[in-house]
């Protein structure tokens, strides 16, 4: 009968062996039969279905994807040296410590002749922290701010403000609509800029006596909170497990389709709120050890062509940010305030700055205390 | 001569390999985690200064840090959260021994046609990711799961029960994927039991439960040590599980590391977490040690 048992586990040390080199393959980088290879690491779900087929038919290049599903992940795969990457997509924040640390190579920008084409005025936000926009192009980009369900929360308080973040950091509107489910980001970082928003100070601010303020109020609604997670509200907005989320606008918009697509009667609307929240981009850009970066420049300059770009904004419904492919972007997605912003919001919202690293752990610390209630 | 040569490369290799294994894995790692524990965070790649650098022409200068430990010991979450993973993994390890023990008497005992099919409904669910496992359990316990709308249905409750996010639902977890590793030592110990002993004792007069009380708890024991080991030691390193299933209030040990290593981005005080975290596990390996080595000793064997 140990039979069973002994051959069972040869089976599961070559199986983890297979898995570990299936997770290299992605990296390996070199060309397969004299084609070049481009090694492509993206947020999941956040192309087109034809965006690599096509590209693949006009270059000749052969693309690998792998896919993340946290700033994190990539951040330590990108410090830890040697990725393998040709192009990676790294939010603002991070994008901006990243440079810092000397991950990016200085884009040539006599290789990304569409560039001509991008948004003025978004690259010039960008640029605050990358001068001259000298290490990424803009992807997309997008708000933070708050999903609902205005029939769950208005059940239980019918003059709920539906526009605020005291929907979420009043103790006195939080307590009363907890029952139905109230989640927050597990992100002490973008969390903490909420609060500061809620507070009318500096989303940016990296003042004691400002984080100090933004615990007390964390720690007074800890009790109201169901959730504190990245992701799982999508699906729980969508099945009504949820009525208020805290959250990025193009997975609450995924949450209302989800809910349209299943006729379960529940109606998810995305608010950024009165007060202020925070834009987020999320940046295109070639490491400095990638394997291939002329098929890299090849690739961030395919993406900014406008009908390509248009094409993956009418699909996966986010916000490009390249001028000329307005004409080619749906209507219905142009005019949705929960896919592009405003342009008063542009204006107005603040950027995610980097923390110092002191900062940081402070962040860290201070989640830590909120998520255990003490 | 030949006789040599054939101990070389018979003997010699099998020996050598397991050591081999040990030091590709287990030494180096934690010589390079031990060296990183001593560094300091820096904004580069990688995201630590070097311990080592030359001066001048032949001068090395070495700079070991040891504020990465000391820091640990001034904020209590380290603390809190290391014995909260002990605690956690003690009940997880109770438990596994409280639902693997009738299991693996209930095997041992039974037909050896029947024992070869429990033997692999056991390993059976080995074939498919422990990820995926896990997250089945939330498909179950999730507020309109399966087990809720079972309750629901049945008229058990009429609204359902929070179960997943909470540390019930971590427990569930934890000890649905390690019972294997009690049951399967604790199996082959018992099955290998010499049951004349228990006729022995009914017959002088000893109640079944005594019998086995003073019979088979006994001679199990080394099962119940291994199967307590292999569920302990990684339960208290867990960081899958309650991540996934446990609430946002579950402090471990697991946790803090990947807070240090992702969010933090400090890897020295992350590396000094991790080699605290093995220096406090070695005297439970080593009084295991101790125990198995007495046992290999006596007489039985």
């Amino acid at each position: 009968m140990w039979n069973v048992v002994r051959s069972a586990v040869p089976v599961l040390l070559l199986s983890a062996l297979c898995a570990a080199c299936g997770a290299h393959k992605g990296a390996a980088g070199s060309a397969a039969g004299g084609r070049k290879v481009l090694n492509l690491y993206i947020w999941s779900d956040y192309l087109a279905p034809d965006t690599i087929s096509n590209f693949e038919k006009q270059t000749g290049i052969k693309v690998n994807i792998a896919y993340y599903d946290t700033n994190e992940t990539l951040e330590t795969k990108l410090l830890a040296g040697s990725s393998g990457f040709d192009v990676v997509v790294p939010t603002s924040s991070y994008f901006e410590r990243q440079i810092k640390a000397g991950v990016y190579l200085r884009l040539d920008k006599s290789k990304l002749p569409n560039s001509k084409y991008m948004d003025p005025k978004l690259m010039a936000r960008v640029a605050a922290f990358d001068p001259g926009n000298a290490h990424g192009v803009i992807y997309m980009w997008g708000t933070n701010g708050i999903g609902y369900n205005e029939k769950m929360i208005t059940a239980l308080m019918p003059d709920a403000p539906l526009d605020s973040w005291r929907l979420v950091f009043d103790p006195a509107v939080a307590s009363k609509i907890a029952k139905c489910g109230i989640s927050v980001l597990d992100s002490p970082a973008e969390m903490m800029r909420g609060v500061l928003n809620y507070l009318g100070r500096d989303p940016n601010s990296q003042k004691e006596g400002d984080l100090v303020a933004a615990q007390a109020v964390l720690m007074k609604i800890r009790p109201y909170i169901r959730n504190i997670n990245s992701s799982e509200y999508i699906q729980a907005l969508a099945n009504g497990d949820l009525c208020v989320a805290v959250g990025y606008n193009g997975d609450v918009m995924q949450a209302r389709d989800r809910a349209r697509e299943a006729h379960n009667g529940i109606d998810i609307r995305y608010v950024v709120p009165q007060e202020g929240s925070i834009l987020w981009f999320d940046m295109l850009a070639i490491p400095k050890d990638a394997p291939d970066p002329d098929s890299a420049y090849a690739f961030i300059n395919y993406l900014m062509t406008p009908k390509v770009v248009a094409a993956i904004s009418n699909y996966k419904r986010y916000a490009n940010a390249n001028a000329a492919a307005a004409p080619y972007v749906l209507a219905d997605v142009k005019s949705d305030p929960g896919i592009y912003p405003t342009a008063a919001q542009v204006h107005d919202l603040a950027i995610q700055l980097a923390d110092t690293p002191e900062h940081t752990r402070e962040l860290t610390r201070a989640w830590e205390r909120f998520k255990t209630g003490q | 001569m030949k006789r040599l040569r054939a101990r070389f490369s018979g003997r010699g290799l099998v020996v050598a390999l397991p050591y081999l294994w040990l030091l590709l894995f287990f030494v180096a790692p934690f010589v390079i985690v031990l060296k990183i524990s001593f560094s300091e965070v820096d904004l580069a790649i990688p995201p630590y200064k070097p311990l080592f650098s030359w001066y001048a022409e032949h001068a090395l200068a070495i700079r070991l840090n040891f504020n990465n430990y000391a820091f640990l010991f001034t904020d209590k979450l380290y603390a809190d959260a290391f014995l909260n993973s002990v605690k956690v993994a003690l009940v997880s390890t109770i438990l596994c021994l409280l639902i693997g023990y009738p299991m693996a008497y209930g095997m041992a005992r039974a037909r050896p046609r029947t024992r070869n099919v429990l033997l692999l409904l056991v390993v059976l669910p080995f074939w498919t990711s422990q990820l995926l496992r896990v997250y089945a359990w939330i498909g179950l316990l999730k507020a309109n799961g399966v087990v809720n709308n079972v309750l629901i249905r049945l008229g058990v409750i009429h609204n359902p029960l929070a179960l997943l996010y909470t540390p019930f639902a971590m427990y569930v977890g934890i000890v649905y994927s390690y019972l294997p590793f009690v049951i399967l030592p604790l199996y082959a110990n018992i099955e290998k039991m010499d049951w004349q002993l228990i006729e022995a004792a009914e017959d002088l007069g000893c109640r079944p439960w005594q019998a086995f009380y003073k019979i088979t708890l006994p001679l199990s024991r080394n099962g119940i040590l291994a199967g307590s080991m292999l569920v302990f030691i990684p339960a208290v390193c867990e960081f899958v599980i309650p991540t996934l299933l446990g609430g946002p209030n579950s402090l471990m040990i697991g946790r803090i590391l990947w807070d240090e290593f992702f969010s933090n981005r400090a890897w020295p005080v992350a590396s000094a977490v991790a080699i605290l975290m093995l220096l406090l596990l070695v005297p439970f390996m080593m009084w295991y040690q101790s125990i198995q080595a007495r046992e290999t000793a006596g007489p039985s064997g």
